[in-house]
C-alpha cells in the first residue's frame, strides 16, 4: 500500500530549485526542473553528505553545492565519472499539488 | 539488423584520427550513420603515442588500447580488422578490400595515416630491417632484443631515441647514426641537444652524428648483421664514446642484427591518388577536413591541410572535432592549423620545445643556462612576444609559455622574470613542487583533493585521458582550487607525450553547453539586446535547455552587467551562496558577515554582535583576515532573523563581489602615517557596496609604505606615499600568491577613486566569470590595461561613471529578506506523518 502524502502547491517550489521536506525520515529535497517535473531525493549529497537542496537544477540533474557532483534526479545516482547513490522517494504532481511517497 | 535508411559513413584506417572523429561524431550524433571502419592491423584503435612505453618495458600492448573491439560493437560499428582497401570507386560510390569485398558509402573518411620512410640503400629488405610504426614492429623489437645485442637505430629524431631507449632499457647495445650535427634538429638548438645526448650517453647509448648509412650487410643466416657507414664529412664532433667497430673500405662498420629506420614518415596518399583526389604531399583538404571529392573527408597524418602535413596527435585532433561536427551536419567549426609543441617521452628526460625555436633576423633570446644542474631554458622573442622555446631538465613552464606564444601576448612587463617560470611564486598546496617527474607515485600532486601522482599516471594510461579537462574529470585532480595544474599538466605531458596539448585558452567556449566563447557571447548580449537567460541560450543555440551549473552563473552575471536596471536576477542561476546570501558551511550551515567598512566598529555594534551570537547560538565567532567578524554554524532558516537583529548591511563576503577593504590605521594615529588610508579604505568600500564582480574583488589600503595592509597582494592594491597615492593591481594572495603591478600614482584620495573604480570596472565588463583580476591581466597584458586606465582620460571617466551608475540603485539583500522578499527560500516545509 503506497501512501502519497500532499507536500505543497507546485509553484510553492521554484522553476529549476527545490524546496526542503522535513519529515521523520530526514530531511527531504523536492526538486522542479524546467519542465515542471518534480524529483525527490534524500537531501544527502553520496560524495560527502552536502544539501543537495541547495544546488542548481538543469535539464534532470542538480550539482551540490559543496564540491561539485552532478547527481542524476531521477535515479539519485551521480553523474559519471563519479559513483554514488543517494535515495530517491517518488514524487508527482496531480492537480497543481505536489505529492511525496516515503514508502 | 542495420536501418537500411541511414546514410552510410565508412571509414579506411582504424588510428587515432579516424576514431577520435567517430567518438566525437557520436557525442554529436548517435544516430545518423551506418558506420563501417577498415583496420589493416589486426587490433583495435591503440594509442600509438604509447608504444615508446610499450618497447621500454614500462606498459603492454592492453594498457594503450583506446577503443577495443567490444567499443566497437556497443556502438553499432561494423569493424574491418586485417582487412587493407586497396581502391576507391567514386563513380560507384564503393570501397573494394583486398579480399575482394565491396563496400558503398555515402560518405567516406580517410584517416589512413602515414608510412615510414625506407632509406634507399643497399640491404633495405633484409630481415632484421624494420621501422618503427605500430604494434608488430614494437613486437619485432622486443623479440630481437631477446635473441641479438646489437641494434642500430637510424634517425635521431623523436622516434628514433624513444625507439633506442626502449631497446637499450631491453639489454641491447644502441648506436644512434644521425645525418645532422645534433639530435632532435628540428625540436632543439645545439645547446639543449648536447645536453640530451649527455643524458642518453650517460644511460648507456652510443651517438654517431653527421653520418650517412651506406649499405646493410646480411649474415650467414640471411638476416642484417651489420651496417656500413659512409666517410664521415667532417673530423668527428662525436662524443669520447663512439662505438667499436672496423673500418672496411672508406667507412665504418658496426655490427647490426637489428636495424630500426626511424628517419621520418609520409603521408599514405596511395588510395587516394589512385582514387583521382588532388594530392600535395598529403591529401588536400579544406578548413572543413573536406577533400576535392565532397562525399569524402580526411583527417590525421594522411591529410595536407593549408601545406601542412601534421605528424602529432594534438593537431589531428583539433582535425578531428572540425571534421566530426561537419559530418555531423552542424556545419559550424573551421580547422585553421596547429601550433605544435613537442615532449620526449624518455621517462626522467624532461624536455619541451614549441614554435621557432631558431630566431632569426630581428630575434632575440633570453636564456637560463646551468648545465651542471641540467637544466636550459631558451626562449625566442620577437617584438616583445614569445615565439618559440626549448626546454630541458625543467619544463614545469612549457604550457604557460606555449599558452604565451599562441596567444601572441605582449610580455614586455614578465621579462625579468619570465624564466623563472610562473610557479616560482608562491603556489601552495603541493610541497613546493614544481617538477613533476621528480616525485615519486604516493607523493600527493593535488592537495584540494588528496590525489597522488600514481594515481593521476593510472587514469591517464588505463582511460585513455587526453586533456587536462579529462584528468579533472577522472581524478579531480586540480579540479578545485586550481595550483596544482601545471604540475597535473606535466604528468600529462610526461605520460603521452606528443599527444599531448595545452588547452587553448585564448578560445575557451563558455562550457559544454556551447562552443561559443565568453567574449562572443558578452558581445552578443550588449549587440542583440538579449536582457535574459533564455534569450541567450536560444540566441546561441544552447545544446542543453537549461544549461547547466557553469553556464547559467555566468550568464546571470554578464546579463547584470550589461543591464544593470534591467536585468532581473535570476536567483535559480545563482551559487548557493547568493542566493541565500550566506556562506554554505560543510554540515549545511551558513555564516553570516556583516559589513564593517574598512575594519572600524564601535563598541554598541560590537555588543549588538555579541547579543546575536548568544541569541541563536552561534557555535563560533571568528575575527577574519579581511578585518571582520564571521558568525559561523547558522541555520539556514535563522538567517533573516539573524539579519534583522543585527542590523548591519551584508558584508557580501559570499560572493563573486566586493569582499573588503581592508586598511591599517593610517596618519591619524600611525607615528610613521603619512596617509589617512583609514578613511579612503572606507570611502572605497561604500562606493563599491553591493557590486557584483566575475570574481571575488578584495582592495586594500595602506598609510605609508610599510604597507601593514598587504596591499600588494590585493586586486587595487594602494599605498600611500609623501606625496600622495600609488595604485597596484591584480595581486593574490590566495591559491597562488601574486605580486600586484604597479599602475599609477596620483596625488588624491579623489582621484584613487576614480583610478580605481575605473580599472574594476573595466574588469567586470571584460574578463571571464570566474577570472580573478589577476587571470584576466595575465591575459590582456598590463600594457592594455595602462592604456584604457591611465592613458585614455576620457576613457577612464565614463569606465567610473558607468560603474557609478549600477550601483545606484542595488539594494541591501539582507534587508530585502527581512523585509520578506524571496521568504520561501529560507522556509522549509514540514510533514505531519
Amino acid at each position: 500500500m503506497s501512501e502519497w502524502i500532499r507536500v505543497c502547491p507546485l509553484e510553492e517550489i521554484p522553476r529549476l530549485g527545490s524546496r526542503v521536506v522535513q519529515t521523520g525520515k530526514g530531511d527531504i529535497a523536492v526538486f522542479r526542473n524546467g519542465s515542471d517535473e518534480v524529483f525527490a531525493l534524500r537531501d544527502q549529497c553520496p560524495h560527502k553528505g552536502g544539501p543537495l537542496s541547495q544546488g542548481i537544477v538543469f535539464d534532470r540533474k542538480v550539482t551540490c553545492p559543496l564540491h561539485g557532483w552532478t547527481v542524476q534526479l531521477d535515479s539519485g545516482e551521480a553523474v559519471e565519472p563519479d559513483h554514488g547513490c543517494t535515495h530517491r522517494y517518488r514524487a508527482r504532481v496531480d492537480k497543481g499539488e505536489v505529492y511525496l511517497n516515503l514508502s | 539488423m542495420k536501418d537500411t535508411h541511414k546514410t552510410r559513413l565508412v571509414v579506411i584506417g582504424n588510428g587515432m584520427a579516424g576514431m577520435r572523429t567517430l567518438e566525437e561524431l557520436l557525442k554529436l550524433a548517435p544516430d545518423m550513420y551506418d558506420i563501417s571502419v577498415f583496420g589493416a592491423e589486426p587490433y583495435g584503435n591503440y594509442n600509438r603515442i604509447l608504444l615508446s612505453p610499450v618497447l621500454a618495458g614500462e606498459m603492454t600492448i592492453r594498457d594503450i588500447m583506446l577503443n577495443d573491439v567490444d567499443w566497437y560493437a556497443q556502438n553499432g560499428i561494423t569493424l574491418h580488422l586485417n582487412s587493407k582497401v586497396v581502391q576507391i570507386d567514386r563513380v560507384r560510390r564503393k570501397v573494394i578490400a583486398a579480399d575482394g569485398t565491396e563496400t558503398s558509402y555515402d560518405r567516406l573518411l580517410l584517416s589512413t595515416g602515414s608510412n615510414p620512410v625506407m632509406l634507399p640503400v643497399p640491404g633495405r629488405d633484409l630481415p632484421g630491417v624494420i621501422a618503427y610504426r605500430d604494434i608488430r614492429d614494437t613486437d619485432e623489437m622486443i623479440e630481437a632484443a631477446s635473441h641479438y645485442r646489437h641494434a642500430v637505430v637510424i634517425g635521431g629524431g623523436l622516434l628514433g631515441l624513444e625507439a633506442a631507449n626502449g631497446l637499450r632499457l631491453r639489454g641491447m647495445d644502441v648506436t644512434v647514426v644521425h645525418l645532422m650535427p645534433w639530435l632532435m634538429e628540428r625540436q632543439l638548438d645545439r645547446t639543449a641537444a648536447g645536453l640530451l645526448q649527455k643524458s642518453l650517453e650517460a644511460r648507456g647509448l652510443k651517438f654517431l652524428l653527421e653520418r650517412q648509412t651506406a649499405e646493410l650487410i646480411a649474415g650467414e643466416s640471411g638476416r642484417v648483421c651489420a651496417i656500413r657507414l659512409k666517410p664521415a664529412l667532417s673530423p668527428s664532433t662525436n662524443s669520447g664514446q663512439a662505438p667499436r667497430g672496423g673500418v672496411e673500405g672508406d667507412g665504418e662498420t658496426l655490427p647490426a642484427d637489428l636495424v630500426v629506420m626511424a628517419v621520418g614518415i609520409r603521408p599514405d596518399t596511395g588510395l587516394a591518388e589512385a582514387a583521382g583526389l588532388h594530392c600535395d604531399r598529403g591529401v588536400a583538404v579544406n578548413d572543413t577536413m573536406q577533400t576535392y571529392d565532397p562525399r569524402i573527408y580526411a583527417v590525421g597524418e594522411c591529410v595536407s591541410h593549408r601545406g601542412i602535413a601534421y605528424g602529432l596527435v594534438a593537431p589531428l585532433f583539433e582535425q578531428a572535432k572540425v571534421c566530426a561536427n561537419h559530418l555531423a551536419q552542424f556545419g559550424i567549426s573551421r580547422y585553421t592549423g596547429s601550433v605544435t609543441s613537442t615532449k620526449l617521452k624518455v621517462t626522467g628526460i624532461d624536455l619541451f620545445s614549441c614554435g621557432d625555436f631558431t630566431g632569426g633576423a630581428g630575434a632575440e633570446e633570453i636564456v637560463l643556462s646551468d648545465p651542471a644542474g641540467g637544466v636550459y631554458k631558451k626562449l625566442v622573442v620577437r617584438d616583445d612576444r614569445i615565439v618559440g622555446s626549448v626546454l630541458y631538465g625543467d619544463t614545469a613552464d612549457g604550457s604557460w609559455y606555449f599558452q604565451l606564444l599562441r596567444d601572441g601576448q605582449n610580455i614586455r612587463e614578465l621579462r625579468g622574470r619570465l624564466l623563472f617560470g610562473q610557479s616560482q611564486l608562491g603556489s601552495s598546496g603541493h610541497q613546493g613542487q614544481n617538477n613533476a617527474a621528480s616525485m615519486p607515485d604516493d607523493m600527493e600532486v593535488c592537495g584540494c583533493n588528496g590525489v597522488c601522482k600514481g594515481t593521476i599516471v593510472k587514469a591517464i594510461k588505463e582511460k585513455g585521458l587526453f586533456t587536462l579537462n579529462d584528468v579533472r574529470k577522472h581524478t579531480k585532480a586540480s579540479a578545485s582550487c586550481g595550483s596544482c595544474t601545471g604540475l597535473v599538466e606535466q604528468i600529462l605531458a610526461s605520460t603521452i607525450g606528443g599527444a599531448y596539448q595545452p588547452a587553448d585558452v585564448s578560445r575557451k567556449p563558455l562550457c559544454g553547453c556551447t562552443d561559443y566563447t565568453h567574449e562572443e557571447i558578452r558581445k552578443a548580449i550588449i549587440d542583440h539586446k538579449l536582457k535574459s537567460i533564455p534569450e541567450a541560450m536560444g540566441f546561441f543555440e544552447w545544446r542543453n535547455v537549461n544549461g547547466c551549473a557553469s553556464c547559467r552563473p555566468a550568464l546571470n552575471y554578464y546579463l547584470l552587467c550589461a543591464w544593470p536596471h534591467d536585468y532581473k536576477d535570476d536567483p535559480q542561476s545563482r551559487f548557493i551562496n547568493e542566493r541565500a546570501h550566506a556562506n554554505i558551511q560543510k554540515d549545511g550551515t551558513y555564516s553570516v558577515m556583516p559589513r564593517i567598512y574598512g575594519g572600524v566598529t564601535t563598541p554598541a555594534q560590537l555588543k549588538r554582535i555579541a547579543e546575536v551570537a548568544e541569541k541563536y547560538a552561534v557555535p563560533a565567532v571568528k575575527v577574519t583576515g579581511g578585518q571582520r567578524i564571521d558568525l559561523l554554524g547558522v541555520k539556514k532558516e535563522d538567517l533573516p532573523k539573524v539579519w534583522a537583529d543585527l542590523d548591519m548591511p551584508s558584508g557580501f563576503a559570499y560572493g563573486k563581489s566586493i569582499r573588503t577593504v581592508k586598511t591599517c590605521v593610517g596618519s591619524e594615529w600611525c607615528r610613521f602615517g603619512v596617509q589617512d588610508s583609514t578613511s579612503l579604505g572606507i570611502a572605497l568600500e561604500k562606493a563599491l557596496d553591493r557590486m557584483w564582480a566575475p570574481h571575488k574583488v578584495k582592495l586594500a589600503v595602506s598609510g605609508c609604505p610599510r604597507n601593514c595592509a598587504e596591499a600588494t597582494i590585493k586586486d587595487v592594491g594602494i599605498v600611500g606615499v609623501d606625496s600622495g597615492w600609488e595604485i597596484y593591481v591584480a595581486g593574490n594572495g590566495g591559491i597562488k600568491a601574486e605580486v600586484s603591478l604597479f599602475l599609477v600614482k596620483v596625488k588624491s584620495a579623489e582621484e584613487v577613486m576614480e583610478y580605481a573604480s575605473a580599472f574594476i570596472q573595466l574588469y567586470r565588463e571584460e574578463a571571464r566569470y570566474l577570472d580573478r583580476t589577476v587571470h584576466w591581466v595575465q591575459r590582456v597584458g598590463m600594457d592594455y590595461v595602462k592604456a584604457r586606465i591611465v592613458e585614455d582620460a576620457a576613457g577612464r571617466k565614463a569606465l567610473y561613471e558607468r560603474l557609478r551608475d549600477a550601483l545606484r540603485d542595488e539594494k541591501d539583500p539582507w534587508q530585502e529578506r527581512v523585509r520578506g522578499v524571496e521568504a520561501r527560500e529560507f522556509i522549509p516545509i514540514r510533514l505531519q506523518s
